[in-house]
Order: C-alpha cells, then sequence, then structure tokens
C-alpha cells in the first residue's frame, strides 16, 4: 500500500514537471502577453522595464529554471494582470468552484443512480423508456443552452431562484462555504443542475447498464433461490457490484467537474476558477495558467489515488499490492 | 403411502421470443419421494434446468409455466403468489448451480450469504445463532476451519470449496427439496466423487428429496434411484436407475449409453448419435429424435405417447427396444 502510493506520487512529480514544460512552450507559441499587457502608446524605456519587471527578457528556458526555481520555494509566479501571486489567486476563486462541483456530483449520483438502477431493474416499462431518452437529452443538449434556459425559465419567469452569482456563505468547522445558508442553496441550485446533467446522464447510463448485466449473473439467481426478497437482491446484492464501476467513473469525472466547470459559471457568473482560467487564456497570463494547470493535475492525481484505494475496498479482489506500475 | 414430496404433472414452460415460442418443457411428470434421489438426464438444450427452474419458481420473462400443476408436498405451487413462493425458496426449496465461480457474490463475505439465507426465513434469529448455523452447515459438507473461512471472500475459495459453500448455503435451512442443476459438471472427478459421497449421505439421513440435473449418465448410475431422460423439452423415459442404463428401450437412452467412452472397445472410434439436438424454435411435429434415429419410421411423424412397456417403465416411443429387456 505505501509503495503503492509512493510510486504513485512519484509518478505526479514527472507529469507536473512535463506539463509545465508544455504549458510554457504553448503559452510562448500563442503570443507575446506584453502586446496585451502594455498600453499601445507608451514609450520604449517604459516598455523594456515593464517586460524586465516580469522577467520575459530572458531566454524561454531561462525563464523556465526560475519558475521552477520559485516553484520548491511554492511560489508560482504572480500573474501579470493583478500582479498578485498566481496561487492566491486561485486558491481564492477554488472554493467556490469545488462547492459547485460537489453539490453537482451530489445531484447526479443521488437523482442518476436511482433513475439508472430502476431503468436496468425494468427495462420494458414507459418510465424506463423516457428515463433513457432523458439521458440522452442530456448528453447531447449543450451546457450553455440549457443554463440559459434555466435562467430564462426558473430566474426570469417563474421567478423562483436566483440567476447570478454566490450566495451568503457561512463557516462550518473551519470550511467557507454557501452550501449551508438558504441563500447560498437558492444561488448554487441551477448552476449545479446545469453543471449535473450531463453527469447524471452519464451515471445514469452507466448504472443502468450494470443493473441489468448483473441482474443476469447467477449470483443473483443464486440470491433468489435462497429466498431473499428482491429488495435485499437488488440493494445489496447488485447495487455493491454496479458500485464498482460507478466510483472509478465518478472519481475521473469529479476531476472534470472541477477542471471544465468553464461554461456554467461564465453562464451562471459563478466567481470560480473556470472563469478566471478563461480570462487568463485571453491575457496570456502565463503563471496563473500554469498555476491552475498544476492545480487541477495535482486535483486529478489525488481524486484518482483516492478512487483507488476505494476500489480496493469494494472490491476485495483488488490488491493494491499487486498494481503494479 | 404418503404424498410424495414432489410431484410434476404435465409441465409446461415456454418463452415467448421475438423470434417465436420456444417451448423448453413440454409436458414433463414424474415424481420424487422423501429421501430418493432423482437423475434428470439430457443433453444441453433438453430443458432439464428450465424444469428446475420452474419448480422453484425462477422462470424469468420472456419465459412463463403455461400448464401442469407442481405439487410440493400436496400443494400445487405453480402461479402461487411471489411473496408465498420466496417464502418455500431457499427455506423448503433449494438449488445449487452448475458454475461455483459464478453462483456466490464477488463482493461479499460469505458469513453475509450465508447468515442473509438464514434470516430471510427466520427473522428472529439473531445474527449469532445464524452464524454458529453458518459455520455448522459448513462443518457438515467438509469445509476445514468453518469459523475462521466465514470471513472469507469467495475468490480465496477453490472451485470444489465454493460449490460446498453453495451446497451448505441450500442446506441451511434443511429444505425438503434439493435441485442440483450440474453441481459438479465445473469440478475435477475426486472431488466430484467426494461432493457426490456427502450429498448422497445427507439425503438419506435427513429425508431431503434431491433431483439431479446433470448429462453424466456415470453420475446418475452412483448416485439417483430413479432417473429421467429428456429430450427436447419431454421426458422420453424414465424408471429405476440399474433398469434404465441396464435395458435402455428408448433409442436415445441407448444412444446415450453407447457414447460414453467406457462402453466403446478400445481403438476404435467413439460411437456418437448422429446429428444435432433440433432448435426448439423450429420442432418437427411427431418424435423430436426421429430425425437421428435409425428405429424411426412413417408412424413416427405422429407424437408418441407414453407406454408402459414393462411394469416401472415409461417410455415415449413407437418402437422401443424390448428384445434385452427381462421380462
Amino acid at each position: 500500500m505505501t509503495v503503492f502510493i509512493i510510486r504513485r506520487l512519484m509518478q505526479t512529480a514527472i507529469v507536473l514537471v512535463v506539463m509545465s514544460m508544455i504549458v510554457f512552450v504553448g503559452v510562448f507559441a500563442i503570443g507575446d502577453p506584453t502586446a496585451i499587457l502594455i498600453s499601445a502608446d507608451s514609450d520604449m524605456i517604459e516598455r523594456e522595464r515593464a517586460i524586465a519587471a516580469l522577467g520575459l527578457d530572458k531566454p524561454l528556458w531561462e525563464q523556465y529554471l526560475y519558475f521552477v526555481g520559485g516553484a520548491f520555494r511554492g511560489d508560482l509566479g504572480k500573474s501579470f494582470v493583478f500582479n498578485m501571486p498566481a496561487l492566491q489567486l486561485i486558491l481564492q476563486r477554488l472554493p467556490a468552484t469545488l462547492e459547485l462541483a460537489f453539490a453537482a456530483l451530489v445531484i447526479a449520483i443521488f437523482v442518476g443512480v436511482p433513475l439508472g438502477m430502476y431503468a436496468g431493474y425494468r427495462p420494458e416499462s414507459p418510465v424506463s423508456k423516457a428515463i433513457m431518452a432523458g439521458s440522452i437529452l442530456g448528453f447531447s443538449l449543450p451546457t450553455f443552452w440549457v443554463g440559459l434556459m434555466m435562467i430564462m425559465v426558473f430566474a426570469v419567469q417563474l421567478g423562483w431562484l436566483p440567476s447570478t452569482g454566490r450566495g451568503h456563505t457561512a463557516t462550518v468547522f473551519g470550511v467557507t462555504t454557501s452550501l449551508v445558508t438558504p441563500d447560498g442553496l437558492a444561488h448554487v441550485l441551477l448552476p449545479a443542475v446545469n453543471l449535473a446533467l450531463l453527469k447524471l446522464s452519464l451515471v445514469c447510463r452507466l448504472a443502468r447498464a450494470g443493473m441489468r448485466e448483473n441482474m443476469l449473473m447467477d449470483y443473483v439467481k443464486f440470491a433468489r433461490a435462497k429466498g431473499l426478497t428482491a429488495r435485499r437482491v437488488v440493494m445489496v446484492h447488485v447495487f455493491k457490484n454496479i458500485l464498482i464501476p460507478l466510483v472509478t467513473v465518478t472519481g475521473l469525472e469529479l476531476g472534470n467537474l472541477i477542471a471544465f466547470s468553464v461554461v456554467t459559471e461564465t453562464v451562471f457568473a459563478w466567481p470560480g476558477m473556470g472563469k478566471l482560467i478563461i480570462d487568463s487564456i485571453n491575457n496570456l497570463d502565463r503563471p496563473v495558467i500554469v498555476a491552475y494547470l498544476l492545480v487541477t493535475v495535482s486535483m486529478f492525481v489525488f481524486i484518482n489515488l483516492a478512487v483507488d484505494i476505494l476500489y480496493s475496498v469494494l472490491d476485495p479482489r483488488v490488491r493494491l499490492s499487486e498494481a503494479k506500475g | 403411502m404418503s404424498d410424495p414430496t414432489l410431484l410434476v404433472e404435465d409441465l409446461r414452460t415456454a418463452f415467448y421470443t421475438k423470434a417465436g415460442v420456444i417451448r423448453a418443457v413440454d409436458g414433463v411428470s414424474f415424481q420424487v419421494g422423501r429421501g430418493k434421489i432423482l437423475g434428470l438426464v439430457g443433453e444441453s438444450g433438453s430443458g432439464k434446468s428450465v424444469t428446475g427452474f420452474s419448480i422453484m419458481g425462477l422462470v424469468d420473462p420472456p419465459g412463463r409455466i403455461d400448464g401442469g400443476r407442481i405439487l410440493f408436498q400436496g400443494r400445487n405451487i405453480v402461479g402461487l403468489p411471489e411473496p408465498e413462493m420466496r417464502a418455500l425458496r431457499g427455506s423448503r426449496l433449494a438449488m445449487i448451480f452448475q458454475d461455483p465461480m459464478m453462483t456466490l457474490n464477488p463482493v461479499l463475505r460469505i458469513d453475509t450469504q450465508m447468515i442473509e439465507a438464514v434470516k430471510a426465513h427466520h427473522p428472529e434469529v439473531s445474527d449469532a445463532e445464524a452464524r454458529a448455523r453458518a459455520r455448522d452447515t459448513l462443518g457438515q459438507v467438509g469445509i476445514p476451519s468453518p469459523d475462521e473461512r466465514l470471513k472469507s471472500y469467495p475468490h480465496q475459495f477453490s472451485g470444489g470449496m465454493r460449490q460446498r459453500v453453495a451446497i451448505a448455503t441450500a442446506l441451511l435451512n434443511k429444505p425438503d427439496l434439493i435441485i442440483a442443476d450440474e453441481p459438479t459438471t465445473a469440478l475435477d472427478v475426486t472431488i466430484q466423487g467426494q461432493i457426490l459421497f456427502e450429498v448422497q449421505k445427507l439425503a438419506r439421513q435427513t429425508g431431503t428429496a434431491l433431483i439431479w440435473i446433470t448429462h453424466d449418465l456415470s453420475v446418475v448410475a452412483s448416485l439417483a434411484d430413479e432417473v429421467c431422460v429428456m429430450y427436447a423439452g419431454r421426458v422420453v423415459e424414465q424408471g429405476s436407475v440399474d433398469d434404465v442404463l441396464d435395458h435402455p428401450t428408448h433409442p436415445y437412452t441407448e444412444g446415450l449409453l453407447r457414447s460414453v467412452p467406457s462402453a466403446n472397445p478400445r481403438g476404435q472410434p467413439l460411437r456418437q448419435i448422429p446429428g444435432m439436438t433440433p432448435s426448439l424454435l423450429r420442432l418437427p411435429p411427431g418424435c423430436a429424435f426421429r430425425q437421428r434415429c435409425e428405429r424411426a419410421s412413417a408412424v413416427c411423424a405422429t407424437a408418441p405417447e407414453i407406454t408402459v412397456p414393462v411394469p416401472g417403465r415409461r417410455v415415449r416411443c413407437f418402437h422401443p427396444i424390448l428384445a434385452t429387456v427381462p421380462a
């Protein structure tokens, strides 16, 4: 187990190094941030001073080494635009994105899994067919359009829920979140449902497939032959087997939700990381882009690790010590 | 004489698929008494397993029982409401399946899977008592150190051991009838021998009736009291094991016996029944075996009825082989 985790962390370090190199070269190739950052009417001396202040006068490899040196001291550079540490900028926005992603994931799981299990248990019923048709819509309708429609209906016409921003926050167990205040919940509901829709469809279809596959297994027939109730067969025997693929996919999707909530955050003006990264890419604000990606990749790795550990808890046949490489 | 434990009369189970109606079990009748073992023999697709599932009430759509009676201890259990059927299943009626690698839930511990079988029928029993019963039953089927083994997961057992666990699970509530659907087919011969021996002993000791579904005639020969030979959903021959195996009267039974390798002279090509089992979707009218039968004649195009050529023997054939049968 320990060996497994150490090996995983070493792989992570390699991924982070390679990724930061790619981002450096990539942003360098896209364009010159100074053209955006420095006003056109400034003279040559001001220009050169500004470029030197950002460290952009040095060759790219030197800039990179400088960045790596800083990274080891926990300094990921200063944002060109906001003139404050990039990491701090991101960590300010992180809680809002995390809580949105968390709310979306909870909705996706607690709605998607039961719907999918029902659709798999009674594949011929009209309700199941409606669920499956709905999941196709969930997959194929563009997120931004659904978001706009939700604002139109629930915020503009019905006036039930607020359309933009994050509500009041409160601090519980040292975590500041809007998920515990009524106003905060009202604000998070629309964007969370919007963000959840695609994952909900995915989880639902996955649960259905697992259900249908497992219901045909001999162990289900044997469990029924023991005289167990249909409820126990489904809720204990089949459910525990379905959980294994669900946990894997959900873990990966959580990373996705965090990293790519960009569209939803833009539509609902949610003050999270997604909005920040879009602005930073537009401004070629390299330190923020690099810091954002480093944070996101680390989160992905951490979630995957958690999934692998959870996997071995759920499936007794998996032993982490045997998982090589 | 009291009622037999199980009396099946003219059982018909069919599957209504898009491709057509498959009559998997088509008018099957037999009975099993207390402590008796009935061998149900036939090739793949002959309807043996479906017969077993019909008795257990485990035929799933598109299949359903559309005729006949299954009298279990004198009570017809065909069409019994699910709650009552569930109360019988695993308690009075138990079933063991063919593939021990697949019948135990891979993600639940053995104790969970055994204790739930006890508590499904006896909710008043405490967990500790149910566990004690599970442990004793595991010991009974020959699993060493059952206390520790209860805490294991199925993948930590070998195939033979898993089948013992499955058998122990079936025995937990001391059922009156056990249906064993080829439970030793996936096991090697020595394990098979041990399990057969123990099951036979249990049936004799506890008075449990046993239906042993198999395609292996040597298993039937050593285990069963009576045998039913099934072909294409029908019973073609029925009688006591010694009589049927020594003096088969149905050409199909004879063909089966002749294809057993040890019955053939060494070095000679093995004798087999020509042709293949017909598809149940396109069953020819008349005797389903006639296209593979060397004794078939024009009359075989009409369905043969059950006849009793000698006392204690029932056969479904116009041309039974009677020459060798002692009167």
